[in-house]
């Protein structure tokens, strides 16, 4: 399904992605872990067309996407959840969600949507009027992920959805993003939380320093020697 | 100072608040999308006054539009209104789109440059367009004729309330409700607020953000036109520099309101236009200007976020 091949991503002079390729099939969850710093984010950003490669080439079902504007990826169904939530903070819940489904015109999908998403995170619902800056780091957190099921996406690419928020709540954000798998989303989803990320995932990437170090399927990598000392933290 | 002297400052600083709020709306809207003061908005004004000026000119000529046509425009309310409407249009869209072609050549070429570098490019628009009216048009204050009749419409001891104060309240409160209404209910206006509180967010969304930009670019100086016109037959001249006091007073206005932020700048251009008459009537004229800017200097010290800036808590 997305396909990214060769790719390179500078900050100026800096080169912050040195030629990643990784793929992603359709109805997988795959992860990609490493240290901070490591290209994780980059890698999304460049996909979702916030950042422009300078070389190499994203793909999705054999279609170019890369060297697009964030809105016309979008439009093509790669949705990201951002790191940081990026929710509206002056938007309440309703308004927030309704921009997920922005280029959307079929209003009858749109509300099985809505309703997906509260049966997701009830939490939502009860909020609905309240304004996205007002809620809890977790609930924010769902806010993001579910205005991104309202974009109805092929591809859902979360970023870091676990960052700052409680144990408890982390481990409700994983199980929905099983959930959502399940109901037949592919996801692509870039974690600090190796362990948690690779016990989930059908498939993961380290990366190192902007290159892909390892990979395989996220059982064998939970249990890589490797991948436990430099990242699950232990010796 | 008696009672009617405070009523008809009151009415005098609703009816020029009236024109603050909609210069306001102009610079709140960029701000708020762009985090860009656009210091050519002033000049925006002032090419709605001209644009205003030529048009009404050139539909009221025998010359060139014919002797009915000029009949049917000045010889009834009807003919007036729409007269009127067409002035208006005109310069709501053609000032619009001198600020859309403004963001595109002077600002969107800087859009990753440091904050400073569009500020400074704003301000050279700002100088160019006035010196373009200067040289082209006429150095000299044109006067705006006087086609609508001035008709006291209510008059109570010593206050006295016309029809062009109530033309410029009601067009005022009307484009006010109507911004306000397509911002909050809209699909358009909706993606405007949020690319005004996180654009990348909002390329994310699918929204188009030149778009947006490009329609604020739109909205803002043709709000800014319509002003433009209002001064030009309240005060009945038009000359090239008159938009950089207006400006400076509604720029004052979007941040006693809280800059970024659309009924901030209609609450503060109600709220400076009132204050300052009301320090003309108690005072003296010459302290309307010393008055509005110390009410902005106490707005920066004690609020600096303005009355309606909103401080939400980011969470992490």
């Amino acid at each position: 399904m997305l396909k990214v091949e060769n790719l390179h991503t500078h900050y100026g002079q800096i080169e912050a992605l040195k030629g990643i390729s990784l793929e992603v099939n359709d109805g997988e969850i795959v992860t990609l872990i490493g240290a901070n710093g490591a290209g994780k984010s980059t890698t999304l950003k460049t996909i979702s067309g916030q950042l422009a490669p300078t070389q190499g080439t994203v793909s999705l079902d054999g279609e170019i996407v890369s060297g697009l504007l964030a809105h016309k990826v979008t439009e093509k169904g790669i949705i990201q959840v951002p790191e940081g939530r990026r929710i509206f903070p002056r938007m309440t819940v309703a308004e927030n969600l309704e921009m997920g489904a922005f280029l959307r015109k079929d209003a009858e999908g749109i509300k099985e949507d809505l309703e997906q998403v509260f049966t997701l995170f009830p939490r939502l619902k009860e909020r609905i009027n309240q304004k996205g800056g007002t809620l809890s780091g977790g609930e924010q957190q769902m806010l993001a992920m579910g205005r991104g099921i309202m974009a109805r996406p092929k591809l859902l690419m979360l970023d870091e959805p676990s960052m700052g928020l409680a144990p408890v709540v982390v481990e409700t954000i994983f199980e929905i993003i099983e959930r959502l798998n399940k109901e037949g989303i592919t996801i692509l989803l870039v974690e600090q939380n190796a362990a948690m990320a690779l016990s989930v995932a059908h498939r993961g990437y380290v990366l190192e320093v902007g290159s892909i170090a390892l990979e395989g399927p996220g059982k064998e990598l939970l249990h890589n020697e490797q991948v436990r000392k430099t990242y699950l933290g232990e010796s | 100072m008696s009672g009617d002297v405070i009523v008809q400052q009151l009415v005098n600083g609703i009816t020029l608040g009236g024109l603050y709020a909609l210069i306001a709306l102009g610079y709140t809207l960029v701000y708020g999308i762009m985090l860009m003061i656009n210091f050519a908005h002033s000049e925006m004004f002032m090419a709605g006054g001209y644009v205003g000026l030529f048009v009404l000119k050139a539909l009221t000529n025998e010359a060139w539009v014919g002797a009915g046509t000029v009949g049917f425009f000045t010889g009834g309310v009807f003919g007036l209104i729409v007269l009127f409407l067409i002035v208006f249009l005109s310069a709501a869209i053609l000032v619009g789109i001198l600020g859309v072609v403004i963001e595109r050549f002077a600002y969107r070429p800087l859009r990753h440059a440091p904050r400073l570098a569009p500020l400074i490019s704003a301000i050279g628009v700002s100088i160019f367009l006035q010196n373009a009216v200067l040289l082209w048009v006429d150095s000299k204050a044109l006067p705006f004729p006087a086609v609508m009749p001035v008709v006291t419409v209510f008059k109570a001891g010593g206050v006295t309330v016309n029809s062009l104060q109530i033309l410029i309240l009601v067009t005022t409160l009307l484009l006010l409700a109507f911004l306000d209404t397509f911002v909050s209910k809209t699909r358009i206006g909706k993606a405007m607020r949020a690319t005004s509180q996180d654009r990348d967010a909002a390329g994310l969304m699918g929204i188009d953000i030149n778009q947006v930009i490009g329609l604020a670019f739109f909205i803002g100086p043709a709000l800014g036109g319509i002003a433009g016109v209002f001064h030009g037959m309240y005060y009945g001249s038009v000359k090239f520099d008159m938009g950089f006091l207006p400006g400076m007073k509604s720029f004052t206005a979007a941040v006693i309101g809280g800059i970024g932020n659309l009924r901030g700048a209609m609450l503060g251009g109600f709220v400076l236009g009132i204050l300052e008459s009301l320090a003309a009537g108690f005072l003296s004229a010459g302290y309307k200007d010393v008055v509005a800017f110390a009410i902005l200097i106490l707005v920066l010290i004690f609020r600096p976020g303005g009355l309606l800036g909103e401080s939400v808590v980011e969470k992490v």
